[in-house]
């Protein structure tokens, strides 16, 4: 488990990032004389913050288009944010040494959904293995064979078969490659990107078992990012959900389950299908998530949320800490209502 | 009352004498306005006893025995002329994908009321109408605006409102529904089902609900059927076959739902992978993986019946698995 005193290992400060088209000298002069439109741009991350500490399982929860990916990638280092910086062992990721950001980059490894395309189709499996580590010198000279099958062994992906093809596996062996490789860096830290989204229940339990141990093993420290709940309340000591673009709710995850603070973390929790033996109806949290390119004013949620006031329309919340190590973005915690209170009114509230 | 439907020793083939059994003898009936989860990983054939029943096999695949027996009619043999005036209108079916349903170059509108009269000599206007109506009745906002858009303006979860409007149009006795909230978000996936099951309690409409989520289906069938390998391992009610399920596989896909473990401890798993169709060990095709098999299972074990419920296996699970 980590250590709470510890500085985070990873930490994303203020983090936005924008998506659109860079316009160009002509479209600059258009707008100059008001002849164009400004280009529609996609808030991604709107002044996100985490901080990841060393040995812990941080899940990070929420909805198609909601950002969960960027964040995960913008902390990976493989997308630069437009503004905020990145924190890594205490110093800012842009002031590294060359070395430094090297060793931070290979420190750093990516798993991502789909298994088979995040492999080259035309090359073994031992290749794919083997190919980053020789890149950066870390096979000592005559041990490739052995290198290699240690790392597919961690896996739990029998060295035998590594004359193979991606194509000749099944998706869960598939992704056990896609682990061997992340791992033959020798990096201390993992983002799983819904890394087991794709694969049937039963060979979901087996990856996500196999992460678990590798946790213990090698000392990882991983950022899982899921729209699953269940995974994620399996598998993490700490969750983040977001919601377009925005972190709402912060805790460690008893807190999360046991008291979700924010009434989106509410409706997500209780749309949590969970095997029952008697036959229930579906209720269903009113409308579907707005688009990014237009996000709504004030608080996102608010025009799907329950317990909207006025205030939610013109002032975004900020995230305050509601109980120790349990964060929430809500104005509702402002209005003298405990999170108890919350949480009855909820329970009774018609439509979530 | 004789049931909706009846599938009698269902095999589907791919490729003449090549051995490939995508479905294998599978046997269920369903009565009017029931629901019948149909479980299974990818592979196992719930798919493709689906596409059997609305006769939608892609070649080489054929139906090469068995009867489906639907209100009377064997869909097995019946002609094509038939099963185009039932598609539609007393079968419909609803997939994964709503993009695979929708013409992505033609207007939501014209779509709809090309489905009304497809089946129904009624003058245009009318059947604008029932478009219009249909949109209303899934929850789509503006239904009468919204007719003169085309599927990429509509978001997932719409999309797949306006495939249930289709499948829902002539109110059907049997819909086939193929995962179709797989692909959603998880609070639209409930508004989905929500809608989905009041309309299909509305109109007394049968359901196959076919899918690998088991939380899914304890919440929405009356019936569940687990496949494996193209076979039936084993069906019942919901309380026989998720509360204590007698075959192993069964039993291992529900202990292996994270919510049905322990936080921090180790998930119960099912080792080994499904085996490939055409690689099938002799006897029980979930032998290779199964704590419980012994040397007799490498016969084929036949359904055992114990009262509705049935299941294929030598040496079946006793007592329930919820433990939480």
């Amino acid at each position: 488990m980590s250590d709470e005193t510890m500085p985070p290992m990873i930490e994303a400060r203020n983090i936005s990032r924008r998506f659109g088209a860079k316009p160009d000298l002509a479209t600059k002069i258009a707008l100059k004389l008001r002849l164009a439109k400004p280009p529609s741009t996609v808030h991604a991350l709107d002044d996100v913050s985490l901080s990841i500490r060393k040995g812990e399982v941080v899940g990070l929860v929420g909805e198609s288009g909601c950002g969960k990916s960027t964040l995960g990638r913008v902390i990976a280092g493989i997308l630069e944010p437009s503004e905020g910086q990145i924190i890594w062992r205490g110093k800012d990721r842009n002031s590294l040494s060359p070395k430094e950001r090297h060793a931070a980059a290979l420190a750093t490894q990516m798993i991502f959904q789909n298994p088979m395309a995040a492999l080259n189709p035309r090359m073994t499996i031992e290749d794919i293995v083997s190919e980053a580590p020789r890149a950066h010198g870390l096979i000592p000279k005559g041990e490739r064979r052995d290198y290699v099958d240690r790392y597919l062994r961690l896996a739990g992906f029998d060295p035998t078969l590594k004359g193979r093809y991606p194509h000749q596996f099944s998706g869960g062996q598939r992704q056990r490659v896609n682990i061997a490789r992340a791992l033959a860096v020798q990096p201390n830290f993992l983002v799983c990107d819904e890394s087991v989204a794709a694969l049937d229940v039963s060979i979901q339990a087996q990856v996500i078992n196999l992460f678990m141990e590798l946790r213990e093993r090698l000392d990882l420290t991983y950022l899982f990012v899921s729209h699953d709940l269940g995974v994620v309340e399996h598998i993490s000591d700490r969750v983040a959900i977001m919601y377009l673009g925005r972190i709402v709710e912060e805790a460690p995850v008893e807190e999360v389950f046991r008291r979700p603070n924010h009434p989106y973390t509410q409706a997500l929790l209780s749309e949590i299908p969970r095997i029952e033996l008697t036959r229930r109806r579906f209720k269903a949290i009113q409308g579907e998530l707005p688009s990014p390119l237009n996000p709504p004013k004030g608080c996102h949620f608010h025009p799907r949320c329950p317990f909207a006031m006025e205030r939610c329309r013109v002032e975004a919340p900020a995230k305050r800490e509601i109980a120790p190590r349990h964060w929430s973005a809500c104005h509702l915690n402002d209005e003298n209502v405990t999170s108890a209170g919350i949480g009855a009114i909820a329970a009774s509230g018609a439509s979530i | 009352m004789s049931a909706l439907l009846e599938v009698r020793n269902l095999v589907t083939e791919f490729g003449k004498g090549l051995g490939l059994l995508a479905v294998n003898g599978v046997s269920f009936t369903l009565d009017r306005g029931k629901v019948l989860g149909l479980v299974g990983e990818s592979g196992s054939g719930k798919s493709v006893t689906g596409f059997s029943i609305m006769r939608l096999l892609d070649k080489p695949g054929r139906i090469a025995s068995g009867q489906i027996l639907f209100d009377g009619v064997d869909l097995a043999t019946t002609s094509e002329g038939e099963m185009r005036r039932l598609r539609g209108k007393r079968i419909a079916m609803v997939f994964q994908d709503p993009m695979m349903t929708l013409n992505p170059v033609l207007t939501v509108g014209t779509q709809l009321i090309e489905a009304v009269l497809a089946h129904e000599a009624v003058p245009k206007e009318v059947a604008r109408q029932r478009a219009r109506d249909a949109l209303g009745l899934v929850g789509i906002p503006s239904p009468e605006e919204r007719l003169s858009a085309y599927p990429h303006e509509f978001s997932g979860g719409m999309r797949q409102r306006v495939a249930i409007a289709i499948a829902l149009l002539h109110r059907p006795d049997l819909i086939i529904a193929d995962e179709p909230t797989t692909a959603l978000d998880v609070t639209i996936q409930s508004q989905i089902i929500s809608e989905f099951q009041r309309l299909t309690e509305q109109s007394k409409t049968a359901v196959i609900w076919i899918t690998h989520d088991l939380a899914i289906v304890s919440r929405l069938a009356d019936e569940i059927a687990v496949m494996y390998a193209g076979r039936l391992v084993e069906t019942g009610s919901v309380a026989h076959v998720l509360g204590t399920p007698r075959h192993p596989y069964t039993r291992g896909l529900i202990m292996s739902v994270p919510s049905q473990n322990r936080r921090g401890e180790p998930l119960r798993q099912i080792p080994g992978i499904t085996p490939a169709i055409n690689r099938l060990p002799p006897g029980c095709s979930f032998r290779a993986r199964c704590d419980r098999a012994t040397e007799g299972c490498s016969a084929m074990p036949e359904l055992s019946w114990e009262g509705a419920r049935a299941y294929r296996c030598f040496h079946p699970v006793e007592g329930p698995t919820h433990e939480r």
